[in-house]
């Protein structure tokens, strides 16, 4: 596996996040213009009383992108997004979605938002379909719009058979799904999912992500979801890791991997030790001898594959190419494991920001 | 303001790939945007969730009733042999009629506080959060809780209405209907009390608090179990502030003008709330109930539009 071995690029840290805050007061060079944004964040910042959960974040989300936010329990991911969904005023700084500011007009901006949040929010004494009904009267959807609406979500999650079930009865699978399906109900323009597939069995999380990317592909929709499942933020078409209230590093996740290191290349051959001297001879490497073959580092190991077949003078019996993963730019960027930063944070916070705003 | 969306650009996805599900063709939907009429959707479907859940969970239905009827025949009739000595006229079954309409307003106390705390059950379980993100009013949202609870309130102390001819109540039509229209009244006054202290709630745990220093109190200095004449000067300072005292009160008394007995029974259970001598008229009573619902009503709806 590829370790962090040189320094993160200076150019991939966001200006908000670890970097000096000199760029406060001054015009957001770094960011878009907000009407083009779905989502659009400047120096947010949000306090519980003795612990600052977001320390001045500033990023923007275009239009029908999916934009993750990845990080340990606790690093402000949720803090955020209720921020975001108007659940919770921000200490400081400015949040528009859709182009509103969330709290200046937190109406509009409720009217243009879908959530699936953490924890079922469903109501389980209902069916399913009166928990959609429910959601369709409260957001006030023409009727004949909601029955058909109705009927399309329920189709695309797969529970159309289920839908006069009593909630109650749904594995945990089948709730994320249907609180999917109720989110999407009034078709918003952003859809927010927070840690969608916490909780969940590995067969049922990759169910849900086959929904997210279903979604990405068929509706123009914005997608903004937090995860501290790294293999799951490469379903982002950006990704921001955020540590301790701070966007550390943002970026397409190809694009942090590749920050972090060369790819792995595994080569089992004919001939290791000519295959070792062909390799530092044609290609520059220094490869290592394993047991099981050849080891070496290569940036873009994918389209080194091809030149490899075709210069190296030995049969090549088998090619394994690992590459960094985002644990490694995770551990490259913040200096510890992710696991490491989820024990430290789960002592700093305790209960739910949900139940701490209510207490205001 | 309402506001159509554009119809989002075309699926971007290249001809012939096919995904496992139906796919989700994007629509240009309609969404509320604070009318009055959107607003009043949203108190009639938070007021049919309450009735919904009510109806489907029958045990508790069950389980509501076991307490007034324990009341009303055990304690009723335990009481009923030592309280009837002594006056004359009076026979076993004065006492229960004599208690009747309080057991029927306890268990409107009981059920309308229990729906307006479910609030926050509703927090625990994420529920209100639903709810809070709608695009509709607070107000709307506090409302319907508040009729749904109410409603529920009333549907529960009406089957223990049906019980009245086991106490020597008349099914006269007009005497269940001014009860009714009192329980409607008083439940909706109770689940917006209610409502106001789940609004500063924020543990389950919490009800037990509600419950042993504003639901038993009330209850235990309505009148519901004991006249409220000729009581020692203290408790009968505490019976007159006690807002339940004036809805026990107008019940009793609708109960006692449609049942026979004789003037000494009629004195002493017939009769109750003054002040200073002055016998407070019905009117007065259900009007003093319908302030406190509005007061209260205007304060949850204030609690819960202040909160993010």
């Amino acid at each position: 596996m590829a370790g962090p071995s040189g320094a993160p690029e200076p150019a991939l840290v966001a200006p908000g996040g670890a970097g000096p805050r000199s760029l406060l007061g001054s015009p957001p060079a770094d960011l878009p213009d907000p009407a083009e944004a779905a989502v659009w964040v400047r120096d947010l910042t949000r306090r519980f009383s003795s612990f600052e959960a977001v320390r001045g974040i500033r990023f923007a989300v275009a239009p029908g992108e999916t934009f993750g936010f990845l990080g340990p329990n606790g690093a402000g991911k949720s803090t955020t997004i209720a921020m975001l969904c108007t659940l919770l005023r921000p200490t400081s700084g400015t949040a528009l979605v859709g182009g509103y500011d969330v709290v200046a007009a937190r109406a509009e901006v409720r009217r243009r938002i879908g959530l699936v949040f953490q924890d079922t929010t469903l109501d389980d004494y209902l069916t399913a379909e009166e928990n959609l009904r429910f959601h369709a009267e409260l957001y006030g959807l023409p009727r004949r719009q909601a029955a058909e609406r109705l009927d399309a979500v329920l189709a695309m999650v797969g529970l159309a058979d289920r839908r006069r079930s009593i909630v109650r009865t749904f594995s945990g699978g089948m709730k994320r799904r249907l609180e999917i399906a109720r989110g999407l109900l009034h078709s918003p323009r952003v859809l927010f999912l927070d840690e969608p597939t916490v909780g969940l069995d590995p067969q049922t999380r990759a169910h849900i992500w086959e929904y997210v990317d279903q979604l990405r592909q068929a509706e123009a929709i914005t997608m903004f979801l937090t995860t501290h499942y790294m293999d799951e933020a490469e379903h982002c078409d950006r990704i921001a890791i955020v540590d301790q209230g701070r966007i550390v590093v943002m970026d397409t996740p190809e694009a942090l991997k590749a920050s972090v290191g060369q790819d792995r290349v595994e080569i089992q051959t004919a001939d290791d030790a000519r295959a070792a001297e062909a390799l530092a001879e044609r290609f520059g490497i220094q490869a290592a001898r394993g047991g099981e073959g050849l080891t070496f580092h290569v940036a873009g190991g994918e389209s080194f594959v091809p030149r490899l077949f075709a210069e190296l003078p030995v049969a090549i019996a088998s090619v394994r190419i690992a590459r960094p993963t985002l644990d490694d730019v995770f551990m490259a960027y913040t200096g510890r494991s992710i696991r490491d930063a989820e024990a430290s944070a789960g002592e700093r916070l305790g209960a739910s920001p949900w139940i701490r705003a209510r207490r205001r | 303001m309402t506001e159509l969306r554009p119809p989002l650009p075309p699926a971007a996805v290249p001809p012939g790939e096919e995904v496992g599900s139906p796919r989700l063709a994007p629509v240009a939907v309609h969404v509320a945007g604070g009318t009055l009429r959107e607003d009043l959707r949203a108190v009639r479907v938070v007021w049919r969730r309450e009735l919904i859940r009510f109806a489907r969970n029958r045990l508790r239905i069950v389980t509501s009733l076991v307490q007034p009827v324990l009341f009303l025949f055990v304690l009723g009739t335990g009481l009923s042999t030592l309280v009837a000595r002594g006056i004359p006229g009076a026979t076993t079954t004065s006492f229960r009629t004599f208690m009747f309409p309080g057991v029927v307003a306890m268990t409107v106390l009981f059920t309308a506080i229990f729906s307006a705390v479910s609030i926050v059950w509703d927090r625990e379980f994420g529920f209100l959060r639903e709810m809070l993100v709608a695009p509709v009013r607070r107000g709307a949202l506090v409302a319907g809780k508040c009729l749904g609870g109410a409603t529920v309130a009333t549907v529960q102390a009406v089957i223990m209405l049906a019980l009245a001819g086991l106490v020597g109540v008349p099914y006269d039509p007009l005497l269940l209907l001014t009860l009714v229209g009192e329980m409607l009244l008083a439940a909706l006054a109770i689940t917006a009390l209610g409502t106001l202290l789940a609004s500063r709630m924020a543990q389950v745990e919490s009800f037990q608090v509600v419950m042993q220093f504003v639901v038993l109190p009330l209850f235990f200095l309505s009148g519901a179990l004991f006249p409220l004449r000729a009581l020692p000067a203290w408790l009968a300072a505490l019976t007159k502030i006690d807002p339940l005292a004036y809805v026990v009160d107008p019940m009793r008394r609708a109960v006692f003008a449609h049942v026979h007995t004789s003037p000494a029974v009629r004195r002493l259970f017939g009769a109750a709330m003054t002040w200073d001598g002055w016998r407070v008229p019905v009117g007065v009573e259900l009007g003093l109930t319908a302030l406190l619902a509005a007061l209260f009503l205007g304060a949850a709806v204030a609690a819960f539009s202040k909160s993010d």
